[in-house]
């Protein structure tokens, strides 16, 4: 069984995702340790990509300053092997497909595999181009997660029973970033992928907010919060460890204790296993 | 689904929020250029809107002073709006009326698209909104002008190197953000399927009537047929109509400085494969598989990669891909005002350089067939730059 199913075996999953690299790539290790600290149940790492097209503002600042610290796929994947020394959680590559294709796909899959990344997401990469990659992926013991948009429609149910690792909502149109509010209509989405697959579904893209990510998580089984963290590192640099830290153990929190209180009617299956969430420092 | 690629170039590496509006616009655009209706509408407009068909004029002078092939120009620098692209913008801008669409959005690089769809999406009454690299609002500042004439909003883009990829990258975020009532007017034979198909049949106009002209006038085809190449808009026009005849094809790409230093946007001279703006082809990359920032003195060239359709006749052989530096380029603009009286667009200066260096080989019954793609008003004040002059106005 590949590691990521660990991430939602104690109930609501917590996905913090930062950029591999800013503002160094011995800092990013720190954080993540931090964040893994904090009660967050998987990683996903942003290999930096200097055109990040289905990206906000924040991250593309992010992936020019990591550039910048002459972060390289080699140095990310030494980081990780570091890592592995000290945490068993679930830990996944974000990225576009440029680097991997330019490293060579067997290549960079055997290198995932030997450091420990268990999964890609790539979100240049949709259903139609995934064959290209997972063959090879799979070989290696490496899942490629797919992504489900707003406008998926009649898509979503093939994408679903095709997916692995976990399915990524994308909670909204646009790009990521920090949004005030998420207006697609998640539940209906969700009762799409749950009747085509036992796969666990995430939601990202504009979470922020405890609040956000309580409401989010009602009916889905984990919630992705990259742009928050990664205006964290922003704003406070080499010393941002604290504050992720923080900011993690808050959202978890957040995620985990709702249930305790209501049992949201349109969620089928969020309200079963939530109460069972492991104990949180 | 169609094949969506050339070989092993192409795809759909795409965002899946906009995978429905692929297929949606593939669906579209098979159903309306079978339709009888939308071909006669676009027709018409090509003729009596852009003033098609375009020009085929023998350069005589050019030709008697090169000494060699005898020279043809396809004047696409004489089509409404100044260049080649009002073939695509009125062509997709049409299309995108009839799936409904209000709004249309764009990336531009020297203008010349931004201003053909600011045009087309006034005359059709669409809402239009072009991406430009802040750099190249600065080099093509009349053309930002123009499009704002036309109504359309521009902005300028300040991430990444601040020119015509940025755009792209820009114009792609825009419309992941709204696309139900937008359609994404790509100014190239780029992007991911059907992006290279729609925009080569658009502006394969400007081979079904060279072929024709040609052969009217000298009673035979072409020896060889060269245009410039960016994205490569004009090239794949002007090559489609003679894919399958013993025709060579010639792409002349900008070398800018030069191919052996870093200043320099030749794709397929210093590129290697990848996968980026939607689609596998050549990139200009770094080491680490990053888009590598390039160069040129032609806006509407400097782009780090090429469409997948010329990746593939590169790759098989069926075209040739020549590197032209800035200096040769603006030396050309320079020789064709001269001798022929004909300001052209620095982009298509390229690939009137080439011919100058190409002409004089060949025998008296050759022919050369160039793509003369834009004309050059909006160049004229960065030659002057180049050549050390300041102009006040």
């Amino acid at each position: 069984m590949n590691n990521i199913a660990n991430a939602f075996k104690h109930g609501k999953a917590f996905i913090a995702f930062l950029t591999a690299g800013d503002p160094t790539i011995e800092k990013t290790e720190e954080f993540i340790l931090e964040a893994v600290r904090g009660g967050a149940d998987l990683i996903e790492i942003g290999i930096p990509f200097s055109d990040p097209i289905a990206e906000g503002i924040v991250i593309q600042e992010a992936d020019i300053r990591a550039l910048r610290s002459g972060t390289t796929p080699d140095k990310i994947f030494a980081m990780v092997a570091r890592l592995r020394k000290k945490t068993d959680v679930p830990l996944v590559f974000m990225s576009y497909v440029n680097p991997l294709f330019h490293y060579g796909f067997d290549a960079f899959f055997a290198k995932c595999a030997e450091v420990g990344i268990d999964g890609v997401i790539l979100p240049d990469v949709p259903y139609e181009e995934k064959e290209e990659i997972r063959e090879t992926a799979e070989k290696h013991g490496v899942a490629v997660i797919s992504m489900i948009a707003p406008t998926s429609e009649q898509r979503i149910a093939e994408i679903a029973k095709n997916a692995s690792g976990f399915m990524y909502v994308v909670s909204s149109l646009g790009v990521t970033g920090v949004r005030s509010e998420i207006q697609t209509d998640l539940p209906a989405i969700l009762d799409v992928v749950r009747r085509s697959s036992d796969i666990p579904a995430a939601v990202g893209f504009g979470i922020s907010t405890p609040e956000q990510a309580r409401k989010i998580s009602q009916c889905c089984d984990g919630v992705i919060v990259g742009s928050a963290i990664v205006r964290i590192i922003a704003q406070y640099g080499e010393a941002a460890g604290p504050k992720v830290y923080e900011y993690v153990k808050s959202m978890v929190n957040a995620i985990n204790n709702y249930q305790l209180i209501l049992f949201p009617p349109n969620c089928s299956r969020g309200a079963d296993s939530g109460i069972m969430r492991k104990n949180i420092m | 689904m169609g094949n969506t690629r050339y070989g092993v170039f192409g795809g759909q590496y795409i965002p899946e929020t906009l995978m429905n509006e692929m297929l949606r616009l593939e669906a579209n655009y098979e159903h309306f250029k079978n339709d009888p209706a939308f071909t006669a509408e676009l027709d018409q407009l090509n003729r009596e809107y852009s003033g098609r068909p375009s020009l085929l004029y023998f350069a005589k002078k050019m030709s008697e002073d090169l000494g060699g092939a005898r020279i043809y120009l396809k004047r696409e620098d004489l089509n409404h709006t100044g260049s080649h692209k009002i073939n695509n913008a009125l062509g997709q801008c049409l299309l995108a009326q009839k799936m409904g669409k209000t709004r249309v959005i764009a990336e531009t690089g020297a203008g010349q698209h931004g201003v053909a769809t600011a045009t087309a999406a006034a005359f059709l009454g669409l809402e239009c909104e072009i991406f430009m690299g802040k750099e190249d609002t600065q080099r093509q500042a009349l053309n930002v002008y123009r499009m704002k004439l036309l109504g359309a909003r521009v902005h300028p883009v300040t991430s990444g190197t601040m020119t015509l990829k940025d755009a792209v990258n820009e114009t792609f975020r825009e419309w992941t953000t709204r696309v139900a009532d937008t359609h994404y007017v790509l100014g190239s034979v780029m992007g991911p399927h059907p992006f290279p198909m729609i925009v080569r049949d658009f502006q394969s106009v400007i081979s079904r009537e060279a072929r024709q002209q040609v052969l009217d006038v000298e009673g035979k085809l072409p020896t060889l047929v060269a245009a410039c190449v960016g994205g490569g808009s004009n090239a794949m026009g002007m090559f489609y109509h003679f894919l399958q005849d013993d025709v060579q094809l010639v792409g002349c790409e900008a070398a800018g400085e030069g191919v052996d230093t870093d200043r320099t946007a030749a794709s397929i001279a210093r590129g290697k494969p990848g996968i980026f703006h939607g689609m596998k082809s050549y990139f200009c990359q770094d080491e680490n598989g990053q888009i590598a920032p390039v160069y040129s003195i032609s806006a509407g060239l400097d782009y780090p990669g090429i469409g997948p359709e010329h990746a593939w006749l590169h790759d098989s052989g069926r075209a040739k891909y020549l590197p032209v530096t800035d200096e040769e380029a603006v030396r050309a603009f320079e020789y064709l005002a001269r001798t022929e009286g004909i300001i052209c667009a620095i982009e298509s200066a390229h690939a009137v350089a080439y011919v100058q260096k190409i002409a004089p080989t060949m025998k008296r019954d050759d022919v050369i067939l160039v793509c003369l793609s834009g004309r050059g008003d909006k160049d004229v004040a960065s030659i002057a730059k180049y050549r050390g002059e300041v102009l006040h106005e």
